[in-house]
């Protein structure tokens, strides 16, 4: 008995997303496709011990889990009129249903994915949604990851599926003439949870450490499913990025910066794959802002030191991003490029300029910056001010200890 | 001639009513339907579902744009209405882009409500 139940546990940990994913599809229903999952999954429980392990306990479950779905409908019937239509939509029961499970089983993931992260849906719900459906985390989970009530998120999950709902969305792999706005909406979100789980590492990092690995895990699955070329290119920058995660904090908590990071802990087997993603995204010559991000991770990726680092092939790459992307940050970026390639008075006027148009001024990054390249060509009191400015506009405990640090050490 | 009667409400104000009062003025709407006023002659009518099943699309420079949410710009306002019948949203937000006010200003699409004797959404 303890022996099925170790079974059945890990055959949900393995499958249940799946079987979710296809349950939703076959009884049109989120909650309706949940609730008969763990249906399913009791039924397992119970029966299993006395009928065996079914040879393929994947198309089991969903089996179970659809008739349960549609008990429910037949005795909730008659009780809304969208039950009604839901009836209605249920395929026949005559249907052959090794036929269902065959076909499409794989699809159905990505459907998942992409109805979670449609773009009608509320920016903040796709996240939650995603998390919550696509990686199977609790909304307590969700919620101590991204420091909300669980309250606030259950309503945001909540509102979101009745809009899946009401407004139709459908459980479908966009048609290629929308793929590319459906697909960008996707990367966004997982992009979105990756960095969630990499800014801080101050607190629960506990938690935000899996908030990266459920980014990554997505990531993998949409490459697998869907080898677009973005999506290649956005899986080898989270993997180039959490390649050098050990390195980048000491065992306190402090933030470490790229160039003082110890790079034989770096993940050598992580940047083999994220760089391997990266020649494949850039051999379609159709890739964009997430592959020319993993190019400049791997260009630190590759350079055996700090001073090694090719800085001039760095700043090239931010030409290339800020002809996609003309956006102040990756201007940020780029003028820290220029920095260390051409020194850093070329860095200075390029963030004045950025700091005087004004978009930036609220950013604690642009002052950190500026701070940096005072203090390295010896305008102490410049850099002082910069520090503070920057720690004015900080909250993040690693960071704010950081920037404090160097303030120090700049008095003496 | 041709007229459209626009109907706006407050729907903080409706969710302050009970399902019975809600349910009631529902109804009401429903024999109204079916009274004659005069010589009007009814060329269409239908209820909305609430703005937060609202989707608004956008097309700039040959993008669409999707977004949840009614409408909010207070600069623009109502120029004309399309009802259509499509299979889900993907359809009807493909047809909305191809309107050709949506590369100016915004479509708003929002699903149609059935009004029923008990139990209306809101």
């Amino acid at each position: 008995m303890d022996d099925i139940r170790a079974k059945v546990d890990g055959i949900y940990r393995e499958e249940s997303r799946r079987v979710l994913a296809t349950l939703i599809r076959l009884l049109g229903d989120f909650d309706l496709a949940e609730e008969a999952m763990h249906e399913a999954f009791r039924s397992a429980i119970e029966q299993w011990p006395s009928e065996g392990v079914p040879a393929n306990p994947r198309a089991w479950l969903v089996s179970a889990g659809r008739f349960k779905g549609i008990d429910r409908i037949r005795k909730r019937r008659r009780s809304s009129p969208l039950d009604d239509e839901l009836a209605e939509q249920l395929p026949a029961e005559t249907e052959d249903i090794a036929a269902m499970l065959d076909e499409d089983l794989e699809d159905d993931r990505l459907r998942l994915i992409f109805t979670c992260c449609h773009p009608a849906l509320q920016p903040d719900a796709r996240v939650a949604l995603t998390l919550r459906e696509v990686c199977g985390l609790t909304t307590e989970e969700i919620a101590r990851a991204f420091l909300a009530a669980p309250s606030t998120l259950a309503q945001r999950i909540v509102r979101a599926k009745n809009k899946i709902k009401v407004a139709r969305i459908p459980y479908v792999v966009p048609s290629r003439d929308q793929l590319p706005e459906r697909l960008d909406a996707v990367l966004r979100v997982v992009y979105l949870v990756f960095n969630e789980g990499y800014a801080a590492s101050s607190g629960s990092s506990l938690t935000r450490h899996d908030l990266s690995a459920e980014a990554i895990r997505v990531g993998r699955l949409l490459v697998e499913l869907l080898p677009e070329a973005e999506a290649m290119g956005l899986l080898a920058l989270m993997l180039l990025h959490e390649s050098r995660r050990a390195a980048r904090t000491t065992p306190a908590g402090e933030l470490v910066l790229l160039d003082a990071q110890d790079r034989s802990r770096w993940d050598r087997a992580l940047i083999a794959e994220g760089t391997q993603l990266l020649q494949r995204a850039l051999a379609t010559q159709n890739f964009g802002g997430y592959t020319l991000q993993a190019a400049i991770a791997s260009v630190h990726a590759v350079a055996a030191t700090a001073a090694a680092t090719n800085w001039a092939e760095i700043v090239r790459w931010y030409d290339a991003l800020l002809r996609l992307e003309p956006t102040p940050v990756v201007e940020l970026n780029r003028a820290v490029a220029v920095a260390m390639s051409d020194g850093p008075a070329a860095g200075l006027s390029l963030v004045d300029e950025l700091l005087t148009r004004g978009e930036l001024a609220e950013y604690h990054l642009a002052h950190a910056a500026r701070a940096d390249f005072c203090r390295r060509l010896g305008k102490a009191a410049d850099a002082r001010a910069a520090y503070r400015r920057a720690l004015e506009l900080t909250n993040l405990e690693p960071e704010r200890r950081f920037l404090e640090r160097r303030l120090a050490e700049l008095a003496h | 001639m041709k007229y459209a009667c626009l109907v706006y409400l407050e729907e903080s104000q409706i969710n302050k009513l009970s399902q019975g009062e809600w349910d009631a003025l529902n109804n009401e709407c429903m024999t109204f339907g079916d009274t004659n006023v005069g010589d009007v002659e009814r060329l269409g009518g239908e209820a909305l579902e609430p703005t937060h099943t609202a989707t608004t699309v956008r097309v700039r420079n040959g993008r669409t744009m999707t977004t949840d949410g009614p409408f909010a710009e207070t600069k623009e306002q109502l120029a004309g209405f399309y009802a259509i019948e499509a299979k889900d949203l993907d359809e009807a937000i493909a047809f909305a882009s191809q309107i050709p006010p949506a590369r100016y200003g915004t479509i708003e699409v929002r699903p149609l409500r059935t009004l029923v004797e008990k139990g209306n959404s809101r």
